[in-house]
């Protein structure tokens, strides 16, 4: 049976990660019929999720390299942007220590790297001055860097979809794209659900983006993924970490190295290692790793030693670079394709990439401005349906809510205070995500210290009044369902 | 501060199970007047409801009832009382100086209450507090999650079960799951012991042939989107996992039943002095807390094996807290009660200067047997009061009359 047609765009975006979403709303300025294909059941299923959730300042990356210069580019767009569209996020500022003398050249050399990309306000300070800063951090030597901060990854990424869906660009979940033929200068994209046929083709996807390429004939790059894992503390265990600090990059190391960072809602961050693995869809979490958060962070922060954690993680990093291989920076990939014109590969967009992606953004605006006419609409709207979460309102504000709708006064979380009518709310999300990570992204149901084991049978409950039968319950969509039909009883 | 104007009663419960039902009768036959009892889920009786197996009642109805019996039992008492119910309805906040902050669908409110009983209960451990490595797959549940989950929710949450960790709830599970055709592969528990009740490892384990591994536990989950398999291994004796002794169990649940946690968010945001080795108040012997007029009850106190015990100690609490909201209750000089060899806690940790005829509960560190359990002055070693045990075991919450007035220091121990 053929296939109904779907209708042409004008540009479909694969990959549906903090990227992808900043290209898909960047387009969505412009009179442009667009669509985002994302083959997890949410948006910020991958590298978006599991990252440290730093705004970085630019001077971890060499000068003149597009990480360098999309960094740069991209802090001073970022933190307007979340403002913008209501995402929590806050100007921390930065401390790289130095635990002994001998690493302060290392420093300077990371302030010179710096200085030579732009990056503002970087200084070279003293123990004194470290523990003005950050009054938990240990260290002899420091660069701080002021303008560093921290959002929260996911958040920007679903608000930056969510813009976009509101000015007219549609978005499809638990839609991997299996096939691509090109031809009549269109490319068509097979999903399960249905082709879509695309004048041009953004590549965002991610660890995935070398695989994306090859289904189109492009095979100029691959991705090697390396797994980091993190832990994460109670925000009760009273330590309240101003802003992320972390080690002089180890010169073995991948990463920046073992670093804390605070979250927005006072948890610290442990993490990330950096191992090259096979899978990259391996979000395991090992002992041996845990342990060496521990001890490493503890060089940081002696007090950390004492702590309890309430959740691990790992996330993957796509890197350009063989793990064999002797070139250790792989700089980031923004290219059309020669071969296949109208193609645009973004590849290996590891960290900065977040704090990038709104430049990425822009430039992928340019390249398509290049070949196309682009003619910016009179009605986008920047900002995006915005509620503050029922836990931030004051009592008068609450009193108003619960009054005006019932919803507001049903607790579905006890941990983090989130009410029936925010869960509601996240269900009815643009795009169908209606899964429990779904749920927890967009209102912390299941991130406090219970980690859900209150509010899980709760949001069952509600997903079930919302429509969703129970076999089809998820954590993460595909076969992670959570139950096997009902009980005789 | 709200622009609306504040309700004000004179004892305020927060949670209705065994021990905030009982609290609020205590408060009642105490004599308080306005007595209010929050309960956050939309029915009476807390976890209670979800226990649907028999084995409640015995000491406080001297029968053998199920859990939503017996929460009945306590509701029925509860409504001939003038007690206002406020059921779905959450205590977001509790001011030092008693000022509740309550959200239900009714409206968002603050109430200031001249006394207030915790009774909120606890929470279970998480995979995470354990740190059980491995991936991230569906089918982790704690043991009550599961419990709500199939007992309430009639849901099938898997076919083939692990069960980590020898708690009551994962034992009782362990029944339900195969009642429910569920096959249970096995039991494991880190520890040389088994942490639940002896009654329930003989009726939910033995009588189905569920086998028990003891000194063993789960070192890593496998399986991407749901569980495809743990891996057990044996642990040493400092409880780290020994190599070479892992093994592969195929299974697609894992249920954790290790540990409960009291659920102590309101008491810290009042201020309240917790214990560590409880993970509840600081109370004295009339269950006060470190806040005056707070009092604490049941599980939210310290980790109860059976809940009659909860329920007598929201009496007492209940009684405690008319008396206080009544002006009945002036501040007094306290001496400090601590655990000494083999006891894990000892509860109250204060004491009046001068009480007497008080007793304690207490629990112990290891299963032992023979043993002698002393409460002795720490200034005069004067021994307050002495009482034989054929056995103790560290599940079973033991009881100790102190019956001389007491003006020093004491320490519980437990001798061999």
């Amino acid at each position: 049976m053929e296939r109904p047609l779907s209708p042409t765009y004008d540009v479909v975006i694969i990959g549906g990660g903090v990227v992808g979403c900043a290209v898909l709303r960047e387009l969505s300025r412009y009179d442009l019929r667009l669509l985002l294909l994302e083959r997890e059941s949410d948006l910020a299923e991958g590298i978006s999720k599991g990252n440290s959730g730093v705004i970085h300042a630019g001077f971890n990356v060499p000068p003149r390299s597009l990480k360098a210069r999309t960094n740069v580019a991209g802090l001073k767009l970022v933190y307007e942007l979340a403002s913008t569209l209501g995402v929590p996020h806050r100007k921390t500022g930065k401390l790289v220590v130095a635990l002994a003398d001998e690493d302060k050249p290392r420093l300077e050399e990371l302030k010179a790297q710096g200085d030579r990309s732009g990056v503002p306000g970087l200084e070279i300070v003293d123990e004194a001055a470290i523990r003005r800063l950050e009054p938990l951090a240990r260290g002899r030597w420091a660069l701080w860097s002021p303008h560093t901060g921290i959002v929260s990854p996911y958040e920007l990424t679903i608000a930056l979809a969510e813009c976009a869906a509101q000015n007219g660009a549609e978005v499809r979940l638990e839609a991997p794209v299996e096939s691509v033929r090109v031809g009549n200068g269109l490319f068509r994209l097979a999903t399960p659900t249905g082709e879509f046929a695309a004048r041009r083709v953004v590549n965002c996807a991610g660890l995935f983006s070398d695989e994306v390429a090859r289904l189109a004939g492009i095979d100029d790059f691959r991705i090697f993924p390396y797994r980091g894992e993190y832990l994460i503390t109670d925000k009760d265990c009273g330590l309240r970490l101003a802003m992320p600090v972390y080690p002089v990059p180890p010169r073995d190391d991948p990463g920046l190295g073992i670093h804390i960072t605070p979250t927005l809602e006072g948890n610290i961050l442990l993490g990330p290692s950096a191992e090259p693995v096979g899978d990259k869809r391996d979000l395991a979490t090992t002992r041996e790793v845990a342990a060496r958060l521990k001890a490493e962070a503890a060089r940081l922060m002696p007090e950390i030693a004492r702590v309890p954690f309430i959740h691990s993680y790992t996330g993957i990093r796509p890197k350009l670079f063989d793990p064999s291989g002797g070139d250790r920076f792989g700089d980031f990939i923004v290219e059309e394709s020669k071969r296949k014109p109208g193609w645009i590969s973004l590849a290996g967009i590891e960290s900065p990439g977040l704090t990038a992606a709104p430049a990425l953004a822009e430039m992928v605006v340019a390249m398509l401005g290049a070949r196309m006419d682009l003619r910016l609409k009179s009605d986008f709207i920047p900002v995006r349906p915005h509620r503050k979460r029922f836990a931030a309102l004051d009592d008068d504000e609450r009193a108003g809510r619960v009054a005006a709708d019932p919803g507001w006064g049903e607790m579905v979380c006890r941990c983090e205070h989130v009410t029936r009518a925010e869960v509601v709310a996240a269900l009815r999300n643009p795009f169908g995500a209606r899964t429990l990570d779904a749920v927890k992204r967009r209102t912390r149901c299941g991130m406090g210290r219970c980690q859900g084991g209150f509010c899980a049978p709760r949001i069952v409950e509600i997903l079930q009044d919302e429509g969703v039968p129970v076999d089809r319950i998820t954590k993460r969509g595909g076969g992670s369902r959570l139950f096997y039909g009902r009980l005789k009883g | 501060m709200m622009r609306q104007k504040i309700d004000t009663c004179d004892v305020a419960v927060i949670g209705a199970g065994p021990a905030g039902l009982a609290a609020a009768l205590g408060a009642r036959r105490a004599g308080a007047g306005k007595v209010l009892l929050v309960e956050r889920e939309r029915t009476l009786g807390g976890i209670l409801n979800q226990c649907v197996h028999d084995g409640f009642g015995l000491f406080l109805y001297k029968e053998t009832i199920s859990g939503p019996e017996y929460a009945e039992r306590l509701a029925e008492d509860v409504a001939r009382e003038p007690i206002k119910i406020e059921t779905g309805a959450m205590v977001l906040d509790l001011s030092p100086a008693r000022v509740l902050k309550i959200n239900s669908r009714a409206g968002y409110r603050l109430v200031e209450a001249r006394a207030v009983v915790l009774a909120m209960g606890c929470r279970e451990r998480t995979r995470e507090m354990i740190e059980i490595p491995g991936t991230r797959p569906a089918g982790v549940f704690t043991a009550g999650s599961a419990q709500n989950l199939v007992n309430l929710q009639n849901l099938r949450i898997g076919n083939q079960a692990v069960i980590l960790g020898s708690g009551d709830i994962g034992l009782i599970m362990a029944r339900r799951l195969v009642f429910e055709g569920v096959a249970v592969k096995g039991v494991f528990e880190i520890l040389p012991w088994v942490s639940g009740l002896e009654r329930n490892v003989r009726q939910c384990l033995m009588d189905f042939a569920i086998p028990l591994e003891l000194g063993a536990t789960v070192v890593e989950i496998r399986g991407r989107d749901r569980v495809e398999s743990v891996v057990v291994a044996k642990v040493d004796d400092t409880l780290a996992p020994v190599a070479g002794t892992e093994r592969v169990v195929p299974c697609d649940t894992l249920l954790l039943s290790v540990g409960l946690i009291p659920e102590n968010e309101l008491a810290k945001r009042a201020g309240i002095e917790l214990s560590p080795l409880t993970g509840g108040a600081v109370v004295d012997e009339s269950l006060m807390t470190s806040a005056a007029g707070v009092f604490s009850c049941g599980n939210v106190l310290h980790i109860h094996d059976v809940a009659d015990w909860a329920s007598f100690e929201g009496f007492a609490a209940g009684a405690s807290a008319a008396r206080f909201a009544a002006g009945e209750m002036p501040a007094r000089e306290t001496v400090r009660v601590s655990p000494g060899p083999h006891v894990k806690y000892a509860l109250p940790q204060l004491l009046t200067r001068g009480t007497a005829g008080v007793e304690w509960s207490f629990r112990v560190t290891c299963p032992l047997r023979n043993v002698q359990v002393v409460v002795k002055g720490k200034a005069t070693g004067k021994v307050y009061a002495r009482k034989k045990f054929p056995r103790v075991l560290p599940s079973e919450l033991q009881k100790i009359k102190v019956r001389p007035a007491v003006e020093e220091d004491l320490e519980v121990s437990c001798h061999e």
